[in-house]
């Protein structure tokens, strides 16, 4: 149960109180993770929190993005390069993207709100990649659209990522709650853009990460409008305090989300989950 | 002494054993045993009496243990009485399980010092220092069971639980069967029963008809080991029948306590029953359930600091009863009482089917006898499982129907049901 030290080697501001650390291991390197899991995250003195991974890189580098909700986040946002931060992980589900099916049986529509393209990111970048390779190859291969939401214009992250996917072949949505004065995208809630993200309902698979109350509206928006409940998938969020299926705060109805989260397909209990009060 | 009518597999005084033999052992005998058990490295809780009640506590010789000691037992209420005859385990469970020893309730998992250049080195806990090598003596069946449901939480899973693992691994279990079940027991509801059926060293039933006596059960290679050491003798078809007729009340005594088939199904079906709320007004949150629960298993980690800087992760013992069990960025999920007290109830009868393939509750009764407000909890998970509200009930021409899954009914419940 003792994590591993890693060192902070790259921090950058995001947007207020969101910050991407990049740390790389001292020793040990913890084992690769799947797009979509998560790690624990010892301030060291301060506690631990789970954090969704946010890439990786060569020689163990790990990304996450931290957004500032209590001491321990706030100490991973203050992290300065040369930091030692602990690193256990990495744990739960994820997306699947590694699943070679994914794009070839149809588009792969994701939808994020707020600091919900996170735990996203890796598979996204994996996901347009894939489409490029089979673009050249000329292999057949579905369309990425992305709908990204926020409540204002500098609440959005990885603003670089977005041109960049834009400029693989991604369809990218961009929208707001509330627009500023250069605000050039779209407004309103995920919701309400799912309709010109340009996907091809058939053979789709969606993945959502955002608010309950947004994953809530946009899994059954996409259900209505003919998506199939099991292509659906969604990333759930409870207390986590030890990522080993231990501890018990991450429960929610029948799962416990560490394990069998925090990705899990929107079936009927999770669509019963979401929508019930206080689980 | 009985010469005649020897049982088969019961090999009598100074004889050696294997698992599935018998043995008479006189209440001396198991002065032996503990004895034994110290001999061979074993540190040994037992019942004992403090505060009033029978709990898990260091045990030397029969001196230790509850000798004429009674509980009664009803939601809300728990006394020690003391009578003359001298039984030893003429009790039902304490407030006390064995959970303590495997999972302990405070645990310092890690420390970790830091160096000037930020170099981190990690210690070993003060936690996990104490011996591995205990002796759980005079375990229910009920506790077995417990255990059992805790090995699916903490060892059937992807990381084990090193310190539970270590302690359940090395440790001996010395049942002692039920002869005197409480009025909060149902044990037989949960899959259970007064009988030790598997899993355990060594399994006493205390006879008390004519002479005092155990019958003692062989159940593994490490009990046959332990009771050559003990004096015995051979166990006749009488003592066989003691026996049986000591669990047989006790079974008598616990069945129809509680009707648990199709629970799972039907707790999960009624999140929104107004119950909830009902319940909610008496309870407390105070965690007492699941502080006496065998089972809970939830715990919070956390770090401190101390003055030279060291760095000190501890694992402690939680409740879903806690506000803060729940806490997310802004606030906990779990607001109100209702769905704190839905949460514990439909984790242990239902959802916990679902986590880990087993029911959480084992039936003990400990979260009803140790509820400061006597809630049963069988009667909210029946209420639960009935139509909505009595008003609701008037209206409808027919109750809703229950949705028993039939596996689950026991044999013979038709003929109970027609006797008038």
């Amino acid at each position: 149960m003792a994590p591993l030290p890693y060192r902070v080697t790259e921090t950058q501001e995001e947007a207020p109180g969101v910050v991407t650390i990049s740390i790389s291991p001292l020793g040990t390197a913890i084992p690769a993770h799947r797009h979509g899991q998560f790690n624990m995250l010892t301030a060291f003195g301060l506690g631990e929190s789970a954090i969704s991974l946010s890439g990786s890189g060569p020689e163990g580098k790990l990304v996450h993005t931290v957004r500032d909700v209590g001491p321990v986040t706030s100490a991973l946002c203050g992290a300065r390069p040369g930091d030692v931060v602990g690193v256990r992980g990495p744990f739960g589900t994820g997306w699947g993207v590694e699943d070679g099916s994914f794009l070839e049986e149809g588009d792969v529509v994701v939808v994020a709100g707020g600091i919900g393209l996170a735990p996203l990111r890796g598979a996204i970048s994996a996901l347009v990649a894939r489409r490029s390779a089979a673009l050249e190859a000329r292999t057949r291969s579905g369309n990425v659209c992305l709908v990204i939401g926020a409540r204002e214009p500098q609440q959005l992250i990885f603003g670089d990522d977005l041109a960049r996917w834009a400029a693989g072949g991604a369809r990218v949505t961009v929208t707001v709650d509330i627009p500023d004065a250069r605000w050039r995208g779209g407004v309103g809630l995920v919701t309400s853009h799912l309709g010109a993200a340009g996907f091809e309902v058939e053979g789709a698979t969606a993945l959502i990460c955002g608010p309950e109350i947004m994953m809530r509206f946009t899994a059954r928006g996409l259900v209505d409008a003919g998506v199939a409940p099991e292509r659906i998938r969604v990333a759930l969020e409870r207390n986590m305090q030890c990522g080993l299926a231990w501890c018990g705060h991450c429960q929610l109805g029948p799962l416990l989300v560490c394990r069998d989260g925090p990705v899990v397909p929107y079936t009927d209990v999770v669509a019963d989950l979401l929508v019930q009060r206080e689980r | 002494m009985h010469r005649e009518e020897v049982v088969e597999g019961s090999p009598g005084g100074g004889a050696r054993f294997a698992p599935g033999d018998a043995a008479l052992v006189a209440p001396e005998g198991l002065d032996e045993m503990l004895a034994a058990l110290a001999r061979l490295g074993y540190e040994t809780s037992g019942p004992t009496v403090r505060g009033g009640a029978v709990v898990p506590g260091p045990v030397a010789s029969i001196e230790d243990l509850p000798a004429g000691w009674h509980d009664e037992q009803s939601p809300g209420r728990y006394r020690l009485e003391h009578g003359e005859d001298g039984s030893l385990f003429s009790w039902a469970v304490g407030p006390g399980s064995f959970k303590p020893e495997l999972f302990p309730p405070v645990h310092e998992l890690w420390q970790a010092r830091r160096d000037g250049e930020g170099r981190v080195e990690f210690v070993a806990g003060r936690g996990s220092s104490r011996s591995k090598k205990r002796a759980f003596f005079g375990a229910r069946p009920c506790e077995l069971a417990a255990l059992s449901v805790l090995d699916r939480v903490l060892v059937d899973c992807a990381t084990p639980d090193p310190f539970y693992e270590g302690v359940r691994r090395g440790a001996v279990l010395v049942v002692a069967e039920c002869g005197a079940p409480a009025s909060t027991c149902f044990c037989t509801s949960m899959g259970g029963g007064p009988e030790a059926v598997a899993g355990f060293d060594l399994a006493l039933t205390e006879l008390t008809d004519g002479d005092h006596r155990f019958l003692v059960r062989v159940g593994s290679a490490l009990g046959a080991e332990v009771l050559t050491l003990v004096t015995t003798r051979p166990v006749t078809a009488a003592d066989v029948a003691a026996r049986e007729a000591v669990t047989e009340r006790a079974r008598s005594a616990m069945d129809g306590r509680f009707d648990a088939a199709g629970l799972a199904e039907l707790l999960a079906g009624n999140i929104e029953h107004p119950r909830w709320q009902e319940v909610s007004e008496r309870c407390l949150a105070c965690g007492n359930c699941t502080l006496v629960c065998p089972t809970c298993f939830c715990s919070d980690v956390r770090d401190t600091t101390d003055l030279s800087g060291t760095v000190h992760r501890t694992r402690s013992w939680a409740s879903c009863f806690d506000r803060d069990h729940s806490y997310l960025h802004g606030g906990p999920v779990r607001v109100s009482v209702a769905s704190r007290y839905r949460q514990w109830l439909t984790h242990k009868l239902s959802s916990w089917w679902d986590q880990f393939g087993t029911s959480g509750c084992v039936g003990c009764g400990r979260c009803i006898t140790w509820c400061p407000v006597g809630i049963d909890m069988r009667a909210e998970a029946a209420a639960v499982c009935s139509p909505a509200s009595p008003a609701r009930h008037d209206r409808l021409a027919q109750p809703e129907p229950r949705r028993p899954t039939g596996a689950d009914v026991p044999a013979g419940a038709e003929e109970k049901e027609a006797l008038p």
